[in-house]
């Protein structure tokens, strides 16, 4: 008997091999751990060897002056900022570029996806010659070709193109007028909160009694009514609380007022253009996912053109939409880098580039400038999934 | 079987790093002469310091400090591959041993020098930091610059010092930075900005790129002290004892009178200074681990401090830049070489 036991045990120990969630297990480990010491590995090697080479190493440098000017700035910079700050800096500018362009991007997109399937043969045809034109030539040079067609060829900033002694356009950019904030506006900005507020509940409401008795409520005209007029009360209630600083030619350039610098405008103008083609044709496979019966229905129904499209094709047509569309949006950010082509102080023009060699910190630098990219597309990753999953099919 | 070839390709590329890394810890001199060959590294494109000519032969100062070396080391000024840098890109091409040498108009500053694992091997041009304007604005001096837009090239010591002055100076300013230098050319052309800074010899060579370079001019102002000089790996002390002398060869040359021309008479003179600097007697090339007739090669095929100066940047170019502080030190520059002994 006890051999017979031992017998049969003794085959129980390759059983435990042999068993493919054990196995799984124990490969999945072995790899786990390969992966992490190559990448100790290779972090122990390159330190070692910068030590060895005599190149200094560590963020210590982020404290450390900068000592150079920057083009643009959304935050307070000068020379004697840190090199920190110009990270910021760049980082901010970046970010400005990429939520331009998504903005305009997403508007041209859609409104040339609807377009290119119009039954007028014109419109359709000048949709199609846009997106193959725009699509199928590299952006880098498309960047070139606005920044060197519009912001080269525009007069110099004494021969100003000028609208009402209040806008001016020149080759340093254009000039706007730019509000100044008086102690009394906190009125109105609370006013408009409040309104925004009012707003949402509004729509909330309307929608609600929508659905309990069918009767619609003209929400759109209520509410820009509500924004436009409760802060516009509040603010000449309180007396005007701010004014216009008007861009005026001084030396060499305009002072005062905000500038929209040419690189910027370039960037955003080709990064939307360039975007804006693929998103055109996400748009139509969207709409074209949504099968024609879906259209006769709603029409059977008695809807208007314009309540189907809005009511039963668009939404159907999100879905198929919307996870295209978040790979556009990532690849627009990361396109925002090819920024330093031209000269627009984007975080690699700024970080990667100028930082990077002032200190010579390439390994600290170029790795914080990769992750910043990381966690931006993580971030709109995110967004979209969300947004998705609010946009997708709900089986009641 | 997959996971077992990942993680042989593992091994093996981890293997691949450390013989990498082994291959940097040789000295660049051993590896230069098994090469056969010196990678220098210069400039995109800047006429007098390196730029390729009409039949794509890489000129100019920084050229031929590359070729001074090649010609110690080998006997032959030819034995080099060139690798054309931005500023952006030059320290870490260096860095990385993707260059031996880095002669790219490189400014000489206390940060480069010691946190970037770097050494300077000398100055081959000092220069010093200038403005050019258009004529168009009618300025006289640089104190009229306020409020004005300046193209620049990123990643220089330029920027630096353009901050510094404008702040001393109590002026605005508003810097616009591109990667070449041909692009804050075609800027400035463009009228993008109201002035180009630089070097200033680089300004006399970017005005010559402008479509009608009568219609800039170089204000008077420096601004700056700019030693330029060659560059290569800390702690590779043969190497870097090589690329000094090699240059300090050539200013010792210049100094003792002896020219492309003359050597080979000058190898039979009995100037016992000059018999020195031609290895004829006295000093050996051994000390440096090459031929004996090494200086002899570098002036034979290069020529003195002075010919390499008039032919690439002064007279005998289209630049036309007067020797000015890069004359030697007995007239009235500050060029000076240790003495060959």
């Amino acid at each position: 008997m006890a051999d017979a036991s031992s017998e049969r045990e003794t085959p129980a120990k390759p059983r435990l091999l042999s068993d493919p969630k054990f196995r799984a297990l124990v490969f999945q480990i072995i790899a786990s751990i390969t992966v992490a010491a190559f990448i100790f590995f290779i972090v122990r090697n390159t330190l070692h060897n910068m030590e060895s080479r005599g190149i200094s190493t560590g963020f210590g440098f982020l404290d450390r002056v900068s000592g150079f000017g920057i083009l643009q700035s959304l935050i307070e910079y000068n020379e004697t900022s840190t090199y920190g700050r110009t990270f910021v800096v760049g980082l901010l500018n970046t970010i400005l570029v990429s939520v331009l362009g998504v903005f305009f991007a997403t508007i041209i997109g859609f409104i040339m996806g609807v377009l290119r399937l119009s039954s007028n043969w014109l419109i359709s045809k000048l949709a199609a010659t846009y997106i193959e034109i725009f699509r199928n030539i590299p952006l880098l040079l498309q960047i070139f070709f606005w920044y060197y067609a519009i912001g080269f060829n525009l007069p110099g900033p004494r021969q100003a193109m000028s609208v009402g002694e209040s806008l001016f356009l020149s080759n340093r950019g254009l000039y706007l007028p730019a509000p100044v904030f008086e102690s009394g506006f906190m009125a109105t900005g609370l006013a408009i909160i409040g309104s925004i507020v009012a707003v949402i509940f509004l729509a909330r409401w309307a929608r609600k009694r929508f659905e309990a008795t069918g009767q619609l409520f003209h929400t759109v005209y209520a509410s820009l009514a509500i924004l436009i007029l409760v802060p516009a009360l509040v603010f000449f209630a309180s007396g005007s609380p701010m004014h216009l600083d008007y861009p005026s030619l001084q030396g060499f350039n305009f002072q005062g007022g905000v500038v929209v610098i040419p690189e910027l405008f370039a960037l955003v103008l080709a990064l939307s253009i360039y975007t804006a083609a693929f998103i055109a044709e996400t748009v139509r496979s969207g709409i074209q996912a949504v099968s024609h019966g879906q259209t006769e229905a709603a029409s059977a129904l008695g809807l208007r053109p314009s309540w189907t499209l809005r009511l039963v094709v668009i939404p159907q047509a999100m879905r198929v939409i919307i996870p295209p569309l978040t790979s556009q949006y990532l690849n627009l950010t990361k396109n925002s880098s090819l920024a330093a082509a031209i000269g627009y102080p984007d975080l690699v023009a700024v970080f990667a580039g100028t930082t990077l060699n002032q200190t010579g910190q390439a390994v600290e630098i170029i790795a914080i400038t990769m992750s910043v990219y990381l966690v931006l597309s993580l971030v709109i990753s995110i967004f979209m999934n969300w947004y998705n999953a609010k946009m997708a099919l709900r089986e009641r | 079987m997959n996971l077992k070839r990942i993680s042989v390709l593992t091994a093996a590329a981890t293997a691949g790093l450390m013989i990498a890394g082994a291959a940097h810890a040789g000295t660049t001199f051993d590896s230069v002469k098994k090469n056969g060959f010196v990678k220098c590294g210069v400039s995109t494109g800047l006429p007098g310091f390196s730029a390729t000519d009409d039949k794509g032969n890489w000129k100019g100062i920084d050229v031929d400090v590359c070729r001074a070396v090649a010609a110690a080391m080998f006997g032959d000024a030819d034995k080099v591959k060139y690798t054309p840098l931005n500023a952006k890109e030059r320290f870490t091409a260096l860095q990385s041993g993707e260059v031996d040498v880095l002669s790219r108009n490189t400014t000489w500053t206390f940060t480069r020098d010691t946190s970037l694992g770097l050494n300077f091997a000398g100055v081959n041009y000092y220069d010093g930091q200038g403005f050019m304007v258009s004529k168009k604005l009618g300025v006289k001096s640089a104190k009229e610059l306020s409020g004005a837009s300046v193209c620049i090239q990123a990643g220089t010591t330029t920027e630096l010092n353009l901050a510094d002055y404008f702040r001393a100076n109590k002026m605005e300013y508003k810097a616009i930075t591109y990667d070449s230098s041909d692009e804050t050319v075609k800027a400035f052309e463009a009228g993008r900005c109201d002035m180009l800074t630089s070097d200033q010899s680089q300004l006399y060579a970017l005005r010559i790129k402008l479509t009608d370079p009568n219609s800039a001019m170089v204000l008077p102002e420096v601004i700056s002290k700019e030693p330029l000089g060659p560059v290569v790996r800390q702690g590779d002390d043969e190497w870097f004892n090589l690329v000094r002398w090699s240059l300090f060869a050539q200013i010792n040359a210049e100094e003792a009178g002896v020219t492309m021309k003359n050597v080979d008479d000058m190898m039979k003179s009995a100037d016992p200074n000059i018999r020195r600097i031609l290895g004829v007697e006295g000093v050996k090339g051994e000390f440096l681990g090459v031929d004996d007739k090494w200086a002899y090669n570098i002036v034979k095929q290069v020529g003195n401090y002075g010919e390499m100066f008039e032919r690439n940047v002064g007279q005998g170019s289209a630049l036309k830049i007067a020797r000015g502080q890069n004359a030697l030190w007995n007239k009235g520059g500050i060029q000076y070489a240790p003495p060959i002994r």
